[in-house]
């Protein structure tokens, strides 16, 4: 169980919750767990193709996963994954 | 040969002074110091105010927009007398108010291709504070192709995130968003809002980021990113790492030149709202309300979100909030002739191409939204 972030454009999308815990023994299985609980975040988080879109960024910790193996990046339990957005506004 | 300081100005930085690590060379550095805010809004105003404050000898302000009051809920560096001026020059007025000390070089210009490359030629430090994408893109563009730092910060409702980018030293922009998002994924401020004082935090940690490389002390935000989110009062860290395919700081770069980055992001850059969604498509607030009132069956689709109907509303209007949309054609008739409106238009432009790509083809965009009706047609609604 890994405990995922969710960044304020994502919220409407998860009922408002700011933080989820979420089943899953790697990122990609964590990630396929939270859109199938709340599958209007899909098409934000996967292309049509199911990868990850370009312009979201997964950390570990702290850590991007790409730096690590990507969505193959083993979770333990209570780790922080957190979604990072690309927000403009200024 | 660092400049010296005016007794006026001695006693003026005494607090700086005061600090073992700026004293007075300190002090000398910063006057020296030439920093460039790219935006003189939410962002650009703590941290225009606040270089200003501190004796930054030269700080240049980029923005070709005027002065709104819907800005000054966060613009902190204007004021209600200079609604209708141009940012720059009531931005500039307050912070000669502030410390007459320094000088303020203007320009009253977007900042694109053309002229960046110009502009930031002769500054030591870049401040990020646009609103849109394409002008991000641009701005770490300009960075890496100088060498010169990018102090980034951005901002949505109540979540901010700032880093500084140094492909010198560490990553860029595009190291962590190789892609900008489709157009239209991510809403930007003025279609999706801000906690007024979320700029203020960002804006001053670019601010802090800023003086430290000048005065090259403490540890900067280089290879770090700190997201914060006001809602939650969390301050997060992760780290950045230069990608080793980036398209324009990795060694070998695809990008030696600035590129056309509205056409890259695909959105204008800039964040005003008017929407349209093409001339084909577009219908105005004056003719909807001829053909209402000629009796033509129209449907209109509201597509902004329950809150704002307790703003303003046009009667008769169905609400169905745009994330909803794709969810609920089934509501809506192909065969009737339907408006879509938001608040002004771009909202709206987006629903509109949902139901093109769906088969609809008697749909129409009311151009300029809501407050376009509010301006036109029904002075009685207020304009937000």
């Amino acid at each position: 169980m890994a405990i995922i972030r969710i960044p304020t454009p994502l919220r409407p999308y998860t009922n408002g919750q700011s933080e989820l815990t979420v089943a899953g023994e790697t990122v990609g299985q964590v990630l396929e767990n939270l859109v199938q609980q709340y599958p209007a975040l899909r098409t934000h988080i996967f292309n049509e193709n199911g990868e990850l879109r370009p312009f979201v960024n997964l950390f570990i910790g702290e850590n991007n996963v790409n730096d690590l193996q990507g969505v193959a990046t083993p979770v333990e339990d209570n780790d922080r994954i957190l979604l990072i957005p690309s927000i403009a506004g200024g | 040969m660092l400049p010296s300081l005016s007794h006026e100005e001695i006693l003026r930085y005494s607090r700086h002074l005061l600090i073992p690590e700026v004293g007075l060379e300190g002090q000398r550095k910063l006057k020296a110091a030439s920093i460039l805010v790219i935006g003189t809004g939410g962002l650009g105003s703590p941290v225009s105010l606040y270089l200003a404050a501190a004796g930054v000898g030269h700080i240049g302000l980029v923005d070709y927009d005027v002065v709104d009051s819907s800005n000054l809920q966060r613009q902190v560096i204007h004021g209600t007398s200079t609604v209708g001026q141009l940012k720059v020059e009531s931005a500039r007025r307050r912070m000669l108010d502030l410390n007459p000390n320094i000088e303020v070089e203007i320009y009253n210009e977007p900042f694109t291709s053309e002229n960046a490359m110009r502009i930031a030629a002769d500054y030591d430090v870049i401040i990020d504070g646009t609103d849109n994408f394409p002008t991000r893109y641009l701005s770490n563009d300009v960075c890496v192709l100088l060498g010169k730092p990018n102090v980034y910060g951005s901002i949505f409702r109540f979540e901010g995130q700032v880093s500084v980018f140094d492909a010198r030293r560490g990553p860029c922009y595009r190291c962590l968003f190789p892609e900008p998002p489709p157009p239209g994924m991510v809403p930007s401020c003025a279609e999706g809002g801000v906690l007024g004082v979320l700029p203020g935090t960002i804006g001053t940690i670019q601010a802090t980021e800023a003086l430290k490389l000048i005065l090259g002390i403490g540890e900067p935000l280089i290879g770090r990113l700190l997201l914060y989110n006001a809602l939650d009062m969390s301050f997060d860290f992760v780290n950045l790492k230069k990608n080793p395919k980036c398209k324009i700081c990795s060694a070998k770069p695809e990008i030696t030149e600035l590129i056309d980055y509205e056409a890259f992001c695909g959105v204008p850059g800039h964040d005003h709202e008017e929407g349209s969604a093409g001339k084909e498509w577009d219908i105005t607030a004056t003719e909807l309300a001829q053909r209402l009132k000629n009796g033509a069956p129209l449907r209109l689709i509201d597509v902004r979100e329950p809150h704002e109907l307790e703003i303003s509303h046009i009667p008769g209007a169905q609400l169905i909030p745009l994330g909803q949309l794709a969810a609920r054609l089934s509501e809506l008739d192909s065969a009737e002739e339907i408006v879509l409106f938001c608040k002004a238009g771009t909202r709206s432009a987006r629903a509109l191409e949902l139901l093109l790509s769906a088969g609809f083809r008697k749909v129409k965009n009311l151009k300029g939204g809501i407050n376009a009706w509010a301006r036109e047609v029904d002075p009685s609604l207020p304009i937000y």
